[in-house]
Order: structure tokens, then sequence, then C-alpha cells
């Protein structure tokens, strides 16, 4: 049988939440802890892992907490911090809290524009970059924010020409921290305890799938109960693993670092650079992990191509393991008994496939996978279990620390994200609307009383969710309740559900559904370039770009083919019978994507109405001019003819 | 862009004097004379066949010149051999790649150091003592200095002719400095780089100069004119073998000459801004 049966009956470290605990003061408890004794994270660096124990963790963010204080950092103030994840930035936001401070994370792709918004916003006095690159945008905007203060930046290389007197390195904030503390060796402890559990540690700017980011303030009190109560659903040990390797600005990542890393005490590990991820996965093996789907869907599609890619046998044995794979997660799903000739043909498959592709994946040692974020298809959600992959949902929001719902091992099913978590209370209104409460719900917005007095009403949190409870308990999340579309026959109908199954397809990398109050249903679709160029390339199809290759006919039979398998068991008015293949994919610097890859409905709606006007209309092609937006921010104009294909039912 | 940095006779690495070089009756380099200065990007640029590559050859020894001198710090170099001068500390990247294709990255890389290591055969096989040591340095230097600054950790394990063009000049660039160089003889790098390659290489090259722990001297042979105006303190013009001018970059621009024999009627060296 696959191994991971038996751990979950170890006892988790349970740690008391008190109210007047923070999380600088757990920080310290656990410092004292494990000291030398314990590695408290690794960072993969020149090609080895290094460690850090806990006693380098704490000397570390003392250092660099006394310093930032002696530099003018007091209590309730903000430090933005923006960079890849390694220890640094960790450090760094454990010495925001240590002096009172409240963190505030950029997304590292985050455009200029964003940038400037939230430095603006929240008021940030420090700033907390990791590379040059980080400087700049800081420097650029710096005459704009006045009450910035301070830069200070990490990695020094490119930084050999700066020398403006409000930069520093972190290295040298540890240096003045280190004179602070010969002079006063009691003030990091001091300053620690003068902490509340009310006070406010973290400041997260949301997505915002509609309009400009909104601030949401989180307590001690918030993070810490939130992970507590996940870790009596899941718990985890103070020898897992876990790798750090999505953005700490979101809230998912925080919630595995701070608010469970901490109680629990595991080993975070950080990857050498971004694109050596998913390699450095691979060599940790993590027990626990937590990503949006997008990155679970990228692993789906990976096998997928592989599989196209490999040998007659190899293909075969693939296609038996997953057979038997898919067979035995339908019985679990329906918690029907598995006869033994499965049982057997199941373990034939884990030694034959499955243990393999695991151990590819990084999922050797998984106990469990989560999912959050953003919807799941249901296709990627049972590929997963058909691998043998504890993958379960969670459903949650930023301004409820994270997570209000998860699945329950043995009691997972793939079109629902669970029950709520110890502590939470989670209700749907009359409209339908998501509403839930807990000790994590957040404390407001950040300067914006309008918006709380919408989303927090008698301490209930609205989500702007539509879903509702099914007859055993769990919560089945329709879609944004704005999003909800109408039929033509009148039904509701939720676009999020069929893209997502549209994106199973490896050939699919967005795809946008529309069709509200409309007499049938569209679709916008972006190929993955990668996919459909290798397989163009086996077809002998030329084609020099994107926008070339989207429109060549053979690529719009295919993806037809893709929307006809999506179309198969949908009811007749849902199904999609027009489309047209974009010349460039969503991206979040064109505001298309918000920076968690949200597709962001009424944004796009705007920009493509031509696109959406002609798809019902009896034109076949749309001319469009428009502008895209490059990572630096410099912008190209686009002018192109795209071709509108119908699809017979 | 590099600052020109004040010297006198003492600070010019490498000297060539009337350097002639032909084949057969044609004269590729027909007395040509070049200054470059410790610590300078000097450029040579001129149209194609105007010998660029020729006198490179000719530095790092590939062509022995039929008449001239090369000094090299103060010594004449004429007679040394490839790997000679390559000891002395002149490194070179090649116009189309000369990479070990079947290789991995850091194998290509780790070749470029080979010449500074002392482990003979037996010593090596049994990896002890100093050979240990050695290795050590060795990965050590070529991690921490040249894998992370060229920003290539994500391909270290992976065969060169797997990679993209752009990746495999960069791992050219690699193997160049883990001879950890004091000239650095750079034959178009940049050709057949996408703008974003070209930025990342350009910004390489200027890291590889001003670092305090690289300050290594550069000679450039390049037909993108952007960067080359961009980052160079002195351009070489050649034309058929002969020397147009050598001056700084605005001078070079501004010279009728030049402007005749290479950068034609229009701000051809604009082409990239």
């Amino acid at each position: 049988m696959p191994p991971g049966g038996r751990a979950w009956e170890r006892s988790g470290t349970q740690i008391e939440i008190t109210r007047n605990l923070t999380i600088p003061k757990l920080f310290l408890r656990q410092c004292k802890k494990y000291g030398k004794n314990k590695v408290a994270m690794r960072e993969k660096e020149f090609g080895i892992w290094r460690p850090f124990t806990w006693q380098d963790y704490y000397e570390n963010v003392k250092y660099l907490c006394l310093g930032m204080v002696s530099l003018g950092l007091k209590k309730g103030d903000k430090v933005a911090m923006i960079g890849d994840n390694r220890p640094e930035g960790l450090w760094a936001e454990m010495a925001a809290l240590c002096a009172g401070a409240i963190g505030v994370w950029l997304f590292q792709d985050c455009m200029i524009d964003e940038v400037r918004y939230i430095i603006d916003h929240s008021d940030a006095k420090f700033f907390v970059g990791e590379t040059q690159e980080e400087v700049d945008k800081a420097l650029s905007i710096k005459d704009e924010c006045p009450k910035l203060e301070k830069i200070i930046w990490d990695d020094p290389k490119g930084m050999r020409h700066y020398h403006q007197d409000f930069l520093i390195s972190i290295r040298k904030v540890q240096e003045i921290g280190r004179e602070v503390d010969k002079r006063e060796p009691h003030l990091f402890e001091k300053l620690i305890n003068q902490g509340h559990g009310d006070d406010i540690c973290l400041l997260f700017y949301t997505s915002g799938t509609t309009a400009l980011p909104k601030g949401a303030l989180l307590s001690h009190w918030n993070m810490l109960t939130m992970g507590r109560n996940l870790m009596a659903v899941d718990p985890c040990y103070d020898t897992d693993d876990f790798v750090s390797y999505l953005p700490f600005a979101w809230i998912g990542e925080q919630m595995m670092s701070i608010s469970c890393g901490l109680q629990v005490g595991y080993t975070i590990n950080f990857p050498e650079e971004p694109e050596t991820a998913r390699e450095d996965i691979r060599q940790i093996g993590p027990h626990v992990m937590f990503a949006p789907p997008r990155l679970y869907e990228g692993m789906t599609r990976q096998v997928q191509v592989r599989h196209i890619d490999s040998a007659w046998i190899k293909r075969k044995v693939y296609e038996f393991a997953t057979k038997v794979g898919y067979k035995v997660a339908n019985l679990k799903f329906e918690k029907k008994p598995i006869p033994w000739t499965w049982k057997f043909l199941n373990w034939l498959a884990y030694i034959t496939m499955q243990k393999k592709l695991k151990d590819h994946l990084g999922m050797s040692r998984l106990r469990h996978a989560y999912t959050g974020g953003a919807a799941m298809g249901p296709d990627h959600f049972r590929f997963f279990h058909a691998l043998g992959v504890n993958l379960k949902q969670i459903y949650g929001q930023t301004e409820i620390a994270g997570i209000s719902i998860v699945h329950r091992d043995g009691d997972v099913k793939f079109d629902t994200v669970g029950t709520p978590i110890p502590q939470t209370e989670v209700q749907i209104t009359e409209e339908g609307e998501i509403i839930s409460r807990s000790p994590s719900v957040f404390q407001g917005y950040y300067k914006n009383e309008e918006a709380t007095r919408k989303t927090l009403v008698n301490g209930w949190l609205h989500s702007g969710d539509r879903g509702f409870i099914d007859e055993d308990g769990h919560l089945v999340v329709f879609d944004r309740s704005k999003d909800v579309m109408t039929l033509s026959d009148g039904r509701p109908f939720s676009p999020q559900y069929l893209e997502t199954r549209l994106k199973f397809s490896p050939f699919v990398q967005e795809a946008w559904v529309v069709g509200d109050k409309r007499e049938y249903v569209a679709a916008v679709m972006c190929i993955d370039y990668s996919v459909v160029g290798k397989w163009a390339d086996e077809r002998k199809i030329n084609y020099t770009s994107y926008p070339e290759l989207s429109q060549k006919p053979e690529v719009y039979n295919l993806i037809q083919k893709q929307i006809e398998e999506a179309n198969k068991d949908l009811p007749e008015p849902a199904k999609i019978r027009k489309f047209v293949n974009l010349y460039k994919v969503f991206d979040a610097d064109d505001e298309e994507l918000t920076r968690t890859s949200k597709l962001r409905r009424a944004f796009v709606e705007k920009r493509y109405k031509d696109i959406v006007d002609a798809l019902y209309s009896d034109a076949d092609t749309v001319h469009m001019d428009t502008t895209i937006t490059y990572e630096d921010g410099r912008e190209q104009r686009i002018k192109t003819d795209l071709r509108i294909q119908e699809i017979k039912i | 862009m590099a600052q020109a940095k004040e010297s006198g006779e003492d600070d010019i690495i490498l000297k060539l004097e009337n350097v002639h070089m032909y084949f057969g009756r044609v004269a590729a380099l027909a007395g040509v004379d070049l200054e470059v200065k410790k610590g300078e990007i000097h450029s040579i640029i001129g149209p194609n066949g105007a010998g660029k590559t020729v006198m490179m050859n000719c530095i790092n020894g590939l062509y022995k010149p039929q008449r001239g001198s090369i000094y090299y710090k103060g010594r004449q170099i004429n007679d040394l051999k490839p790997h000679q001068r390559a000891k002395l500390g002149i490194s070179r990247t090649f116009q189309k790649i000369e990479l070990f294709g079947g290789m991995t990255v850091l194998d290509n890389i780790r070749l470029g150091r080979h010449i500074h290591l002392k482990t003979g055969i037996l010593s090596g096989s049994i990896y002890v003592g100093k050979t240990k040591k050695e290795e050590l340095k060795t990965r050590k230097f070529i991690e921490e200095e040249i894998i992370d600054l060229l920003e290539i950790e994500s391909i270290r394990d992976k065969t060169v002719h797997m990679l993209p063009y752009g990746l495999q000049k960069r791992v050219e660039l690699g193997r160049a400095l883990a001879l950890n160089p004091e000239l650095l003889l750079l034959d178009e790098p940049l050709a057949g780089l996408n703008l974003e390659e070209v930025e990342d290489m350009a910004r390489f090259i200027l890291d590889i100069n001003e670092e305090e722990r690289w300050k290594v001297t550069c000679i450039l042979v390049e037909h993108d004119m952007g960067v080359v105006m961009d980052i160079s303190n002195s351009v070489l013009v050649l034309n058929f073998g002969n020397k147009i001018m050598d001056g700084t970059p605005e001078e070079v621009q501004h010279n009728p000459d030049v402007i005749k024999a290479y950068l034609g009627e229009e701000d051809l060296y604009a082409t990239r801004r």
C-alpha cells in the first residue's frame, strides 16, 4: 500500500493560544526551546542546502529588529517588503513584528503603479527589498511617497553605484543592531513583551478582482488562532519539511510559514531561485504543501505532455496505472470498500508508476496537499487522487487569515471544498452568499470604513461568494456572486466551473467563458504556447509567434476538440457554441488577472468588448487594435484579426 | 556606463605594435596599433571582413602575425602558445559557440578552470589532502563567483546542446571567466540574442568590468552599436585591416570617415534604442 497512513496517529504539538500571545512571543519561545539543536530553515545557495538553526534565526531577527528600531522604526509603523522567498525575507518580517511594526508584503512582480499605490496607501516607513531590481522600484517612487524613510536591501549585486543616504544594507542594519544589543542587552525582549495579541501584525493587500486593492488588517490573534485550528484538523510535526516558494504576499504562504510553521516548528526550505523551485522541491520532498490550483494545473500539464512524448511501453504502463488509480479514487470518493483485487492492482500501479511519478513531482513524502485561492477543476482534482496524492481543498479569504474550510481525510469530495475548521461557523444567507465567523476574522480594511462596513456585519465576514451546503455538510462554492451567469433557459450557471474544465486540456492555458443572459455560451481561449507549439512542430505547421500560432486553422480545430470534450456532459444551454483564440495569454501585468491569477472579469469584458460583440453577431472575424505591456513597463501596439469558430452541436 | 580611468603608461595591459597578418596575399591586418588600458572596455568595430576576429586570434595566439609585436603587461608574447597566454590571464569567448555540447554546463565551466589546477592523475584519483582542498576551492569559486553572477543556477546540470542559444552564450562567458582572467576577449557576445538577452549580457559585461571582485579588462568585438557606444571606454574602428581611428565613443560617432566606412548615412548605432 502507498505509505503515509500511520503518521497521522502521532499527536501534534499543541500550543495554547492566549489573548496575550503574539507571533514574536511565540517566536522567542520556540527559539529558546530548539536553540542550536534544530534546523529552523534551509536555503539552497551556491548549489548547496545551507541550514539555519533556531539560534541563527533568533540572532538574525534580533539584530535586524534592533537595527531597524535604532533607525527610527516605532510601534505601529509599516514595513513594506518585496522579494523572492528567502530567509532574509522572513527575518525582516519577524524583525518588524518584534519591533511592534506591521508587515506589508508586495508581490515580486508588482508593476510600479501597484508598488506606488500600496506604499503610499499603507504609509510604509521602511522598505525592505531583495536586489537592485526592488531598490530601483522603491527609488522611482520615493519622491511620490514622502512617508518612506529608509530603503533596506539585501543582495549587493549591481548596487555598487548606489550611494543615497537613505539606502542601507541588511548586513549594515544588523551591525547597528549588534551595537545596540551591547548597550541595551534586554531591549529586544522588552520590545517583544510590549506586544499584545490584539495588535495588528500584518496588512494584506487583497488581489481585488474588481477595484483597487484593499488592505486587510490582521492581528496576531487572528493569525495564531487560524494556524492552531488548521493544525487541529491536520497536525504537522516539527520533524516535517515545508518548501516556501510561493509569494509571501499571498496569505496562503504566510499561513504555512508563520501561522502554522511557527507553532509546529517544522523546517522551512527556500529554493535557490524561482526557476529551480521544482527541482528543489523534489530534493526536499515536503510533507505538506499548499499551492493555488495553477501550480497543480501546471504539474498535470507537465505529466500529460511527458506522457504524450514517452516510449510505447511507458505510455502503456502509465495508462494502466491511471485507469486503476481513477477506479480506486472513485471508490474512495464514494466511500465504498475497495475489493482486494483492486487493492492488489493499485499496489501494482503504485510500484510501476505512481511511486516514480510522485518522486518526480516532489510528492513522495507528502501527507497533505492543499489547494486554495481559486477554483480547481474536478478533473485536476481526480487526477491527483488517482495518483494517490491526498489533495484537499481549502476555502478561505485573506480576511479570515487564510482558511475557514478544509476537506477532512477520508471525507474528500471533488466538487466541494470541505467542512469548517474548529471554532469556525459558516452559513449561507438568504441571497445565497457564504458568510463565516471565527476568531480569525480580520479587523477591517485599512483606511476604508465603507468597505469594512459592507464586509463585516455583526462579526460575520461576507465573502461575496455564492454557494450552498450539501447533504453531507460540505460547502460547495458556486462562484463569485457577481460572476454567476444566467443561461438562456433562466438557470444560474458558474463560468468558473466551465473554465476550469477547459483548462484540464494541456493545450489550454487560460479560458474565459461569456454568455450572461445571452442565447448561447461562448469562450475566449488562450492556447498554451509551449504545448501547442510542440504539437505544431510535430505536424510541421510553421509559425513564428504566439499570435500567429493561435490563429492557425489546425490549432482552431485542436482547440475545438478540447471544447467538445468539456461540452460533453453539460446541459444543452451551457454548451459552448462559439469560440475565439486570443492573440496573447491573459496576464497580471495587463491587469487581466489578479496577482494570484484570478481572471478580472469586469476588466476583460471592457477590454475585449469587440470580441464579445463579435461572438454574438454573424461576423466570422474580429479586428483587434490594442497595446500590451511588458514586464519592464514597455508597451507594444498589436493589430490583428481573430477568427471566430462555431461549434456544431 | 563605465567610467574612463585616468592612467599612465604602466596601466597599459595590452599593446599591439604595427601588427601585420596576411593570408596569402590578402592583408587581414595591415599594420594595426592598439593600446588597451587596464580596467577599460575597449571595443573593436568595423564591417564584416575588417579583421576584427583576426585581431582577437592574434592576441590570444591562435594566429601568429607575420610582422609586429604584441605586448601583454610589458612582456612580448608573440612566441607564446594559446594555452601559455591563457595561463598569463588572457581568456576569450568565440563568435560561434565553442562549447562541448554533450557535457553539462558545470563541466564546461570547470574545464575553463583546468589550466589552474595542479593536481596530478594519481592524487586526483584518491582525492585527499591538497587535491581535496583545491577541488573545494574550485567549486566555491565556480558556484559563488560565476554561476551566481551569470544567474545560471537552473541549468547547471543540463547538457549544453539542449539549451537555447542565449543561454549557451552565457555558459561560454562562464567558461572564459573560470580562467580568472585579467584580460577578456569577447567576440560578438551579443550576436543572435534577443533584446532581453542583450540587456542581460551587457549587464554581465559591466559587472565583470566594474565589480571589485573581477575588474577584468575587456576587448569587445561587437556589431550592436547601441551597446558598444553605451558601455565602451574606447572604440577602435577597423576597415579592411586598417585602423581608421581609435577614440572615445563620442569621437567615433562624429568622425566622418567612420560614418562613411561603417556606420552609413543614418544613425545606425542607434538601432537598439
